[in-house]
């Protein structure tokens, strides 16, 4: 079958049309009927969403392949409905070089299960001393535009200065992780009554609202872009608010998990709540949806971070810092969002694919679901309801804080560039999906 | 009681229920045979994740009076990775028939984890975790405290009525963090006096009154003024300037110690710095209790010993 | 079928005057009794075998409690409970003759729990065992010297002494 029509689904869950896809690209909207080389998915009662874009996936290969892999790592943002992912540079090696971020680059197009495009590391080795070679991997086949020392802050005044200045003459953009590090020595949790009766090193609002403020103010001196991290405080979101309306050229994201999850959940001391920047307060949620609401916050990231079992079958203070979150995304932003009322599945698709693309300067997401467009489509089933288990998740870590919670929402299907990636709610076998690609890839060269 | 993990899980009846327990096991001391064969063919494990020879030697006394087969087990300084050590042992451990486990551990939280994780079925007694909670320290200060205002007409009191200034380390104490709990559960005043450098965040939650000075908290005429230990690595990382500005704003010094009330308890967890928190003129002195805390300690962790390990498993009414 | 009194108050008091009178005939040369009752009812009991002791002969005995909580032997399959305080007179116990005192001889159990506990406070001269009902059934060797009512009973049937310090009603009953 060389093509693939959706048959009734909601666009945007506006107006039910029906959507071909041929050769990687939406062919036609509107009322079709089915050819005979087509494979016809039915999406009666569905909503077709833009292929989703996190701009902050860890993918940890190169180095951390027992915890996830390119391919077992897109094989989770397919099933969360993404169909491109920007893979952070905290890898072993760094992602600091032009042949580290091509390698990572080439295995996304390799496994087809979604666009894999690579963030440079800012500093080498993320050291936070000397910048890494920003315009050999801005030129490289990766055409990294997105640098990040996601994991540790950017915080040397003058090297973030620089930093700025210098990805601005590649079109690049600075996510910055903002956590004064001296003001989070030993943190372990959101600074507050509750650090104090548990007895755990307090993580406090200021270490990033503080970094934020600086940075914004560095980012209109400089006159460039800045892109702010996980932002989760609601001062952190006062900050970024004041900043938008002096014209300051800063996009931020914000969570799924600071989305939903509070600071209540360390009570029980379980590592799968440990988390950087931490689970805030309920204040902090209710400003963080808000801000989302109201385009202060621009976009959603996942911050996925896999971790192995042991890293979090641990004391709270030794267990590693992170969660899953590529598979629960969207099911957390019905919930928290739409449900609400909040956001609208439009406002949405803009937070979770047109914004992040725009931002990480990736083509073919600015139209989507028209004619000519990149066949990049997320069939949803609003009207699914589930406690989220393990058994939701589709990559090789299973770190994820929401078991036994209830989520509205799930992803049925997933089209990646006119490659379908999952079907009926299940992921397409490895192999076909990487043959799919191949052929489409041969197809547009020939 | 399956596990006692910190003293907040603790109401005020079950509290005074240990303290009597306990007062049941101090009898035992001036008998003929001090040993119990309560816990007989019972295992307790004594898990020590970071050096307290006076704590283990406490537990490890508790449990041997009631008869119980005691394995020690310190993993401080033994090659296994942190991470993974705690849930291994642990479950070497239980494998080798630990009916308890008496933890100590660096980590916040370690007791509480090793209870729920679902690792093992064993009772843990938390013997402290990290900056957390310390519950047999609370318990057995309670007693020492108990025991000096009603003597043998303790059984069956509370606190109620009496004041408490905890000076110090707020902070980072899980001696501290144990006793306000419990001496507030069991209707004491509890007061607190710290710079604010060593007061936790969100202290004004808690059911104290907090000063940051401390001569009005000893105007208050306290019955008890508990000095908690200062680790002499706090002055490098900027929490006070130096030893000595610390011993003159907030140390019992021999003037302070003079000017307190005749009947004014002092106590001290242990291992004291003299000189530094604590004048030798305070900790020599009979207003001084911290022997008979060391010699409590071990009645309260009888008393919690068989609390948890001699009955079935099944909660008791 | 309800419960059926097998002692009333009258019969109970007598029952005690009569185990006192036993325990001074049996007593052999001048030793002092301690009479050692076990919690909670034994205690009530002791308490008053020895008023009636001390008045026929003052001064020549003793009274206390021995708990026996932190000796039994199925702690391990019973709910924890609170152990009753253990009170030895000041006298102690060696080369006394210790009476221990219970409301029901049954199983032996406790009285075995007693011995072990009342080693541990000393060495009597000679322990002696005294009890309101005996009503059968020993798992132990072991047989009480001085008896209120032997009450031969069926193991499904239920015993209950009560007093009136304790109870507020004084009798013996025995029901299905």
């Amino acid at each position: 079958m060389t093509g693939v029509l959706i048959r009734g689904a909601t666009l945007l869950g506006e107006t039910r049309e029906d959507i071909r896809i041929r050769g990687g690209r939406i062919a036609a909207t509107g009322r079709l009927t089915a050819e005979l080389d087509e494979r016809v998915i039915d999406a009666d009662g569905l909503v077709a969403l833009p292929g989703l874009v996190d701009l902050h996936t860890h993918l940890r290969e190169p180095g951390a392949e027992a915890s996830e892999t390119v391919l077992t790592g897109t094989r989770a943002a397919a099933s969360g409905g993404y169909t491109t992912v920007f893979a952070m540079a905290n890898t072993s090696p760094v992602a600091d070089t032009a042949g580290v971020v091509e390698q990572v680059h080439a295995l996304g197009i390799q496994h087809g299960y979604a666009t894999v495009r690579p963030i440079g590391a800012v500093t080498v080795g993320l050291d936070g001393e000397r910048l890494s070679e920003i315009g050999a991997m801005a030129r490289s086949r990766a055409n990294v535009r997105v640098f990040s020392d996601d994991g540790t802050c950017i915080h040397d005044a003058l090297l973030m200065r620089r930093a700025l200045e210098y990805v601005a003459t590649f079109d690049g953009v600075i996510a910055q992780h903002a956590q004064e590090p001296r003001l989070t020595e030993g943190a372990q949790m959101n600074e507050g009554a509750l650090s104090g009766e548990l007895g755990l090193s307090g993580w406090p609002a200021v270490a990033e609202e503080a970094i934020i403020a600086r940075d914004v103010l560095l980012a209109q001196h400089t006159g460039a872009r800045l892109h702010v991290c996980h932002v989760s405080t609601a001062g952190s979101v006062e900050v970024i608010r004041w900043a938008k309306a002096r014209g300051i050229a800063v996009t931020a994201e914000v969570t799924p998990h600071h989305l939903l999850l509070t600071e209540e959940l360390v009570r029980g001391y379980d590592a799968r709540f440990k988390v950087n920047p931490p689970l805030r307060r309920d204040d902090d949620v209710r400003a963080l949806r808000e801000a989302l609401a109201d385009g202060t916050i621009d976009i959603v990231a996942t911050d996925h971070a896999p971790h192995p079992a042991e890293a979090k079958e641990c004391t709270w203070a030794e267990a590693a810092f992170g969660m899953v979150g590529l598979e629960s995304a969207l099911p957390v932003l019905q919930t928290t969002m739409i449900e609400t009322g909040m956001l609208d599945w439009e406002d949405l698709a803009r937070v979770m694919s047109s914004a992040p693309a725009a931002i990480g300067r990736l083509d073919g997401y600015a139209d989507p679901l028209t004619e000519g467009a990149p066949a990049n489509v997320t069939l949803v089933d609003p009207a699914a309801r589930r406690f989220w288990s393990r058994n939701d998740l589709r990559g090789r870590s299973t770190n994820t804080p929401y078991t036994g919670v209830e989520l509205t929402g799930a992803i049925i299907a997933t089209v990646h560039g006119g490659v379908p990636t999952v079907l009926d709610g299940e992921l397409r076998p490895a192999d076909e999906v990487a043959a799919a690609a191949a052929r489409l890839r041969e197809a547009a060269r020939g | 009681m399956k596990h006692l993990l910190s003293t907040r899980d603790l109401d005020r009846a079950t509290a005074v229920g240990i303290l009597d327990i306990a007062e049941d096991m101090a009898r035992t001391a001036d008998r003929e045979v001090r040993k119990l064969p309560t816990l007989r063919g019972r295992t307790v494990v004594n898990l020590f994740f970071e050096d307290s020879t006076r704590t283990r030697l406490s537990f490890e006394s508790a449990a041997k009076r009631l008869s119980a087969d005691v394995i020690t087990f310190s993993a401080k300084g033994s090659s296994v990775s942190k991470g993974e050590s705690l849930k291994d042992t642990a479950q070497t451990l239980q494998a080798m028939g630990a009916d308890a486990i008496v933890v100590r551990h660096h980590g916040s939280g370690a007791a509480h984890m090793l209870a729920h994780a679902g690792w093992i079925d064993a009772h843990v007694l938390n013997a402290g975790d990290g900056t957390h909670e310390h519950p047999t320290q609370a318990l057995l200060d309670a007693f020492t405290m108990r025991q000096r205002r009603y003597g043998a007409d303790s059984r069956g009191r509370d606190l109620e009525g009496m004041r408490v200034v905890i000076v110090g380390d707020v902070v980072h104490s899980r001696v501290a963090r144990s006793n306000v709990w419990l001496l507030s559960t069991l209707g004491a005043d509890v007061h607190l006096v710290a710079p604010r450098t060593l007061l936790p965040s969100g202290v004004e939650t808690w059911p104290v009154t907090v000063h940051e000075h401390l001569e009005p908290a000893l105007a208050l005429d306290p019955d008890v003024v508990m000095m908690l230990r200062i680790q002499q690595e706090r002055m490098h990382a900027a929490f006070f300037p130096s030893a000595r500005e610390y011993a003159r704003e907030w140390g019992l010094t021999a003037e302070r110690f003079a000017a307190l009330g005749p009947d004014t308890m002092v106590m001290h967890p242990g291992p004291m710095n003299r000189g530094l928190e604590i004048s030798s003129a305070a900790a020599d002195s009979s207003a001084s209790t911290v022997l008979a805390q060391v010699t409590n300690g071990v009645f309260i962790r009888m008393a919690v010993l068989y609390l948890l390990v001699a009955g079935s498993s099944e909660e008791s009414a | 079928m309800s419960a059926r009194t097998v002692l009333h108050d009258s019969d109970i008091t007598r029952a005690l005057r009569r185990i006192a009178h036993e325990v001074l005939e049996s007593r052999r040369g001048d030793g002092r009794l301690v009479f050692l009752g076990i919690p909670t009812r034994g205690t009530v009991l002791a308490e008053r075998i020895q008023r009636v002791v001390d008045e026929i002969e003052p001064g020549t005995s003793s009274v206390g409690s021995l708990d026996i909580t932190l000796y039994r032997d199925d702690l391990a399959r019973t709910p924890t409970r609170a152990p009753a305080p253990t009170r030895i007179p000041d006298e102690g116990i060696d080369d006394a003759i210790v009476v221990l005192v219970d409301d029901v001889l049954y199983s032996g159990r406790t009285v075995r729990a007693a011995l072990d506990a009342l080693a541990d406070h000393g060495r009597p001269r000679a322990v002696r065992l005294a009890v309101l009902v005996d009503r059968g059934h020993r798992e132990l060797p072991i047989r009480a010297d001085f008896v209120g009512k032997n009450l031969p009973s069926s193991t499904s049937e239920r015993v209950s002494v009560r007093l009136a310090d304790v109870d507020g009603v004084e009798e013996v009953t025995i029901e299905p």
